[in-house]
């Protein structure tokens, strides 16, 4: 692997170190959706990040809402939030979440304002954050204090061949230098899931590890959906895949050969050290990523092999594949083509080298293709239908 | 890398691994490829028509024999299969469940 070059970042008030500096302006609900964009619009340079939910919802699906909002303010790659609600009680449990960072953050309600008071206001605080903002500086970081995420999508087999192992090379370099590594697609381990359990730590973790996949097997059982009589897909099957078995280590091949350090439910943040986590997660592209990115993760590997274009408002994301179809077709999109190893052009060494190179550059200030393009999915998981 | 290969026409994941990937469309006849990690050649007769991303037998196998890809068992032989043929839905299936539809 190649020499390891200076990388920069955003260290932030809880020591905590962001690659990217963004003023967010957060809404708590749909409701609240148009004054947020409002105040972006006011204010250029501020990134409203409009979802679709928000509103009656209850119990664990709520919680889940709460922790996915809460924890993509307290991104490290965010300097500061502006929180925009319907109303003020679930708007201040979204600010006193992200308050624990120590970041600048503020709450507006519409309620007995309406939109326009509110936007006046949450523009007036979101300027002062902007201008604050622009003054914090990059800061020589460690690639330890930098947390990665991983999750890939359309694959195909050149992505259990090419793109997966090429990413697995940069998860095991990152981890090996002491960082901290996410991954999930808690449905497409099926058929390997036994694997990501033997390579658990310890059996605290196993454990959890396997209540998080067997909860998720229920939740199907309970739908009626035959996940093991309809895996792999005819698609799959006619690309060249036998078994749900075959099909699982294209998924787990991109995790690297490290022990599994710790299970964490979705959005969770990782609080036992260093090393690679399961993250309990869809295998839907923009919703894993969002709770990743809440989880805290900072810059994002993702392989493919028949494209998907995926990118994420707050979590750079950055996009290889090994499919020379997919390369030379939609070239604006992958950050990396490493479909040379199919040719055998260069090493999976070498590939791996190159997408470090990327991953660096990308740390240090270098946009991906995602970023470029505008790809800013953010999507809340939902766990059962509002009330 | 120094590939005594020039492009190779199919790859396997793993040294030990029972079959290998088509990386292109293959026709029946005299064929070459290696691993994904390492420069060694690997010469075979293929026997039939393999599509890109298809898998083919690297050695003979017998019926209910483990096979093994990325240095895991992936499935089971459901008949005897001979080297160079295709390996798929037809002569393989899943170990662990009998109601998988492959």
């Amino acid at each position: 692997m190649a020499e390891q070059r200076g990388l920069t970042g955003y260290r932030r008030e809880n020591g905590r170190v962001g690659i990217r500096n963004y003023t967010v302006i957060l809404p708590v609900d749909d409701l609240s959706n148009a004054a947020a964009e409002s105040v972006a619009h006011v204010i250029p340079g501020t990134l409203a990040l409009p979802h679709a939910y928000g509103r009656l919802q209850f119990g664990p699906d709520l919680e889940l809402t709460f922790q996915t909002l809460i924890g993509t303010g307290s991104n490290p790659n965010v300097a500061s939030v502006v929180v925009i609600g319907i109303e003020p009680n679930w708007t201040n449990r979204i600010v006193e979440g992200i308050a624990k960072t120590g970041k600048k953050v503020e709450g507006f309600s519409i309620e007995r304002n309406g939109d326009l008071k509110t936007i006046e206001k949450a523009a007036r605080a979101a300027a002062r954050f902007l201008q604050d903002d622009s003054e914090k500086q990059r800061e020589p970081v460690e690639a330890s204090e930098i947390m990665m995420s991983i999750k890939c999508g359309e694959s195909d087999t050149s992505s259990g061949l090419g793109s997966c192992p090429t990413t697995a090379e940069v998860v095991d370099n990152w981890v090996d230098a002491g960082g901290t590594v996410l991954f999930g697609e808690t449905s497409e381990l099926t058929g390997g899931e036994h694997l990501i359990a033997a390579r658990c730590i310890n059996d605290d973790v196993r454990a959890r590890f396997q209540s998080l996949y067997d909860d998720y097997i229920d939740v199907l059982d309970r739908t009626g959906a035959n996940l093991l009589g309809s895996q792999p897909t005819q698609g799959n099957i006619r690309g060249g895949l036998s078994t749900i078995e075959e099909k699982a280590m294209g998924n787990i091949a991109k995790t690297g050969t490290k022990p599994v350090v710790g299970a964490l439910e979705s959005a969770e943040a990782p609080s036992s050290g260093p090393g690679l986590y399961f993250m309990d997660t869809s295998s839907a592209a923009a919703e894993a990523i969002t709770l990743m990115a809440a989880g805290g993760a900072v810059v994002h590997l993702f392989p493919t092999g028949q494209g998907n274009v995926i990118g994420n408002p707050i979590e750079p994301v950055i996009k290889l594949t090994a499919n020379p179809i997919t390369a030379e077709t939609m070239s604006e999109h992958m950050d990396q083509d490493c479909s040379g190893l199919l040719r055998r052009d260069y090493s999976l060494e070498e590939a791996g080298a190159q997408l470090m190179e990327i991953t660096e550059r990308t740390i240090n200030g270098r946009l991906t293709c995602a970023e470029t393009l505008g790809h800013r999915e953010f999507v809340l998981t939902r766990l059962y239908q509002s009330a | 890398m120094n590939s005594t290969l020039g492009k190779p026409d199919f790859l396997a994941h793993q040294e030990g691994d029972v079959v290998a990937v088509a990386v292109r469309d293959l026709e029946p006849g005299s064929i070459e490829g290696g691993y994904l990690r390492g420069s060694d050649s690997l010469a075979l007769e293929l026997r039939d028509q393999v599509p890109l991303g298809h898998k083919l037998a690297l050695v003979d196998l017998d019926a209910g024999q483990d096979v093994i890809e990325y240095g895991l068992r992936v499935g089971v032989t459901t008949e005897k299969i001979t080297r160079g043929s295709h390996v798929h839905t037809h002569n393989m299936r899943s170990a662990r469940w009998q109601n998988s539809v492959a």
